[in-house]
């Protein structure tokens, strides 16, 4: 094992690289991933035995298993041993002031209108004193907890709340399920914990931006919620401003379990660095999501606007195991530039009476490539199953590509499975018409993308309503002309 | 108010206007005829900017300014309107925020203040009475699942609510019945003022029964080859557009 100094010498050159001042803690480990370095993580973390042990299984698991090539984007291959699987937070290369900042990304946030604070603190720059993100965030749990609501960071949560933990994690996604799902099992980072107690409605929409480090979290989060009978909570990840990370592997995992009566409202809006204008660098956003609608009349909605990552790689689905659960997914996916999207939904249906709808929105421009993959599975023993779905794809400019892959497969007569798929170009015709009327050609995309998208806007918590329309258009900008 | 001097335009592979010179001034209602081909929805396309012809020769002065040099959305702005002959239709957008946005567009090129949600519906519900349409159809999206009566009356409920100086009407007839054909021409002679022209193009004379042109020219070939008053309509309806072979001659209009 080389000498310390000689570790943070390697650490500090690459930095160095990338031009920026670095910042030096005694905290760094060399790339790679090997057992070591799995128990160097959960060590940092203290935790208990039992998760260091489930960690070291999901590792070992992980060398079994080959990573999967039915998808349809291509990047080159991952070099494992390449990256680095732990940093400490107070690693984040801190940059002096704004001024330092890349002006696009400036740009950028200015048009989402985010405040000049919170530029900071997303751009890495200092945060002064004065803004304290602390007290905001003691205030929002406060009320949170009045209601028995818990909710807060991953890690916290196996130190807190470890029979919670130990009975749920990875009980909708075990370690065994897919490649990346393993590799996150064995490293992931930290994430959020939610549970809502019998019969409370969240009073407040969850949002990560109120979880303490929320930017650091690092790109193998693990997030767990549980909604226990008859409870409802609506919970908002991520935020619309760019960011970036040294990292390009994003690969996170999100379990939902909704008890009996219980429902779960899941919304993501998603813009990490999709790479430049070339189609260099970008994140990899290779995500596992899955909700279990456990208990009768339990319901799960996913709900997402993707607009960033070179590559979005995802299906969040629902186990409709109660009876009269209902699964639902709707989705805006925009591929822009070199971008790529191979995403959609899985609906299982197990119990009796259980219903499905997925709305899946594609948008291509440039030479981005979207996917719709969705999978509808009735089971033998799902009387009455109905399942409705929609997937849209709306290319822009001539060169980008839309492409449907819909799994459908019955076991039981009695289902109702409808499925209808659209794709359309934005049409000539229809920026001419809005010119006419004054609007100018940026306008007039935009205003036929979400009129496109607007099926699932609707669905969108308001605030993110209004973000993705902005984001939407930002994200075109150059798509057209 | 509009000057168009030896206008050649072509589309991908061949000539369609071929020297059109014509004038129309503040005012006046001025309509254009001609045979399938002869160019007259392409001379409306030209006027609004569509980019898929090309102007080769020839120059078209609005108000004074080169309208060749404006963008699609600056032309608008001036006061340029092109009632489609078949008006797109635009999903998820309602008719409603649409027009909100148009009028706000052209507010804001002039620099004048937004329109406020009170005013703008108070003009809608004015204007939608002027037309006989049902309200409820501002809800749905922009042209979607509307008949072509429908659609063509939505072109005047624009037209009258962005108030443009120059209109152009392309072939807002074809596909209606007498009832509608009597809404639309109603609604555009409600709009005839001192200080806007309107061009309406036609196939038949039936529309210039009820929209009353001063002046009526007939191209064909791309060129204007007869100009009149309403008369020239009537004498048109009567013995076809053959007639104007023996009677042909490049003229100027006016």
């Amino acid at each position: 094992m080389p000498s310390e100094n000689a570790l943070l010498e390697e650490f500090a050159q690459r930095e160095y690289q990338h031009g920026f001042v670095t910042d030096i803690e005694a905290d760094a480990i060399a790339p790679g991933l090997s057992e070591d370095v799995v128990r160097l993580i959960s060590g940092k973390k203290n935790e208990p035995e039992w998760l260091l042990q489930w960690r070291l299984k999901a590792y070992r698991h992980w060398l079994t298993m080959e990573e999967p090539k039915w998808h349809n984007v291509k990047y080159p291959a991952i070099d494992y041993q390449e990256s680095i699987y732990y940093s400490a937070p107070k690693q984040q290369v801190k940059l002096n002031s704004l001024d330092e900042v890349n002006p696009r990304l400036l740009e950028t946030y200015e048009k989402l209108g985010i405040p000049l604070e919170e530029q900071k603190a997303l751009a890495g720059v200092a945060v002064d004193a004065v803004f304290d993100s602390v007290s905001i965030t003691t205030t929002y749990r406060e009320a949170l907890e009045k209601h028995g609501v818990i909710f807060g960071p991953f890690s916290e949560a196996v130190h807190r709340y470890p029979e919670l933990v130990k009975k749920y994690l990875g009980s909708v996604i075990p370690y065994s399920d897919n490649f990346f799902a393993a590799l996150n099992s064995a490293v992931f980072s930290d994430g959020s914990f939610c549970y809502i107690p019998k019969g409370v409605r969240c009073p407040l929409e969850l949002s990560t931006y109120f979880r303490i480090n929320a930017q650091n979290t690092g790109q193998f989060e693990r997030t767990l919620i549980i909604a226990e009978e008859g409870s409802y909570v609506s919970y908002l990840e991520g935020c619309t401003a760019p960011k970036r990370d040294e990292n390009q592997l994003h690969a996170a995992v999100v379990e939902l379990v909704a008890m009996e009566d219980a429902q779960i409202k899941y919304s993501t809006v998603q813009n990490w660095y999709p790479g430049d204008a070339n189609g260099k660098g970008g994140i990899y956003n290779f995500v596992t999501k899955r909700g279990a609608c456990r208990g009768d009349n339990s319901k799960i909605s996913w709900t997402q606007v993707e607009t960033g990552s070179a590559i979005t790689w995802k299906y969040p689905s629902v186990i409709l195991q109660g009876d009269n659960s209902v699964g639902e997914f709707y989705s805006v996916a925009v591929t822009a530039n070199h971008q790529q999207a191979d995403t959609g939904s899985k609906m299982i249906h197990i119990g009796k009476n259980t219903k499905s709808t997925i709305i899946s929105k594609g948008i291509s421009a440039g030479v981005g490539q979207n996917n719709y993959r969705g999978q509808v599975k009735v089971m033998k023993g799902a009387t009455n199953a109905r399942n409705f779905s929609q997937c849209d794809s709306l290319l822009i400019g001539d060169r980008c590509g839309a492409h449907t892959f819909p799994y459908i497969e019955v076991r039981n007569s009695t289902a109702k499975v409808e499925h209808e798929a659209s794709t359309s170009k934005v049409g000539e015709d229809q920026i001419y018409y809005l010119r006419q009327r004054g609007l100018p050609t940026e306008d007039a995309v935009n205003m036929i993308v979400n009129g496109f998208c607007k099926e699932v806007y609707d669905v969108l918590p308001m605030e993110f309503a209004v973000e993705a329309r902005k984001l939407l258009s930002v994200s075109l900008e150059g798509s057209v002309g | 108010m509009l000057e168009i001097k030896n206008l050649h335009a072509r589309s991908e592979d061949r000539e369609i206007l071929r020297g059109i010179n014509l004038s129309v001034g503040a005012g006046e209602v001025h309509a254009i005829m001609g045979p399938n081909g002869s160019g007259k929805s392409t001379l409306a396309h030209v006027l609004a900017g569509r980019e898929d012809y090309e102007v080769t020769e020839g120059e078209i002065l609005y108000e004074g300014k080169d309208l060749l040099g404006m963008e699609i959305e600056e032309r608008a702005a001036e006061g340029v309107f092109l009632a489609y002959q078949y008006p797109v239709e635009i999903s998820g957008v309602s008719n409603k925020y649409f027009l909100k946005a148009a009028l706000n567009a052209i507010r804001k090129y002039h620099g004048h203040p937004l329109v406020s949600r009170a005013e703008f519906v108070e003009l809608l519900k004015e204007n939608i009475k002027l037309l006989g349409m049902d309200k409820n159809m501002m809800d749905r999206s922009v042209n979607e699942g509307f008949s072509g009566g429908e659609k063509k009356r939505n072109e005047i409920l624009q037209m009258a609510m962005l108030q443009p100086k120059l209109a152009i009407l392309d072939e807002t007839d074809s596909g209606l019945d007498i009832d509608a054909l009597k809404v639309v021409a109603d609604g555009v002679n409600s709009l005839r003022s001192p200080e806007r022209a309107i061009i309406v193009v036609t196939h038949y004379q039936r529309l210039l029964d009820y929209i009353v042109p001063d002046y009526v020219h007939v191209l064909a070939e791309g060129k204007i080859v007869r100009s009149g008053d309403k008369s020239l309509a009537l004498e048109l309806e009567d013995k076809g557009y053959a007639f104007l072979q023996t009677d042909s001659e490049p003229a100027t209009a006016n």
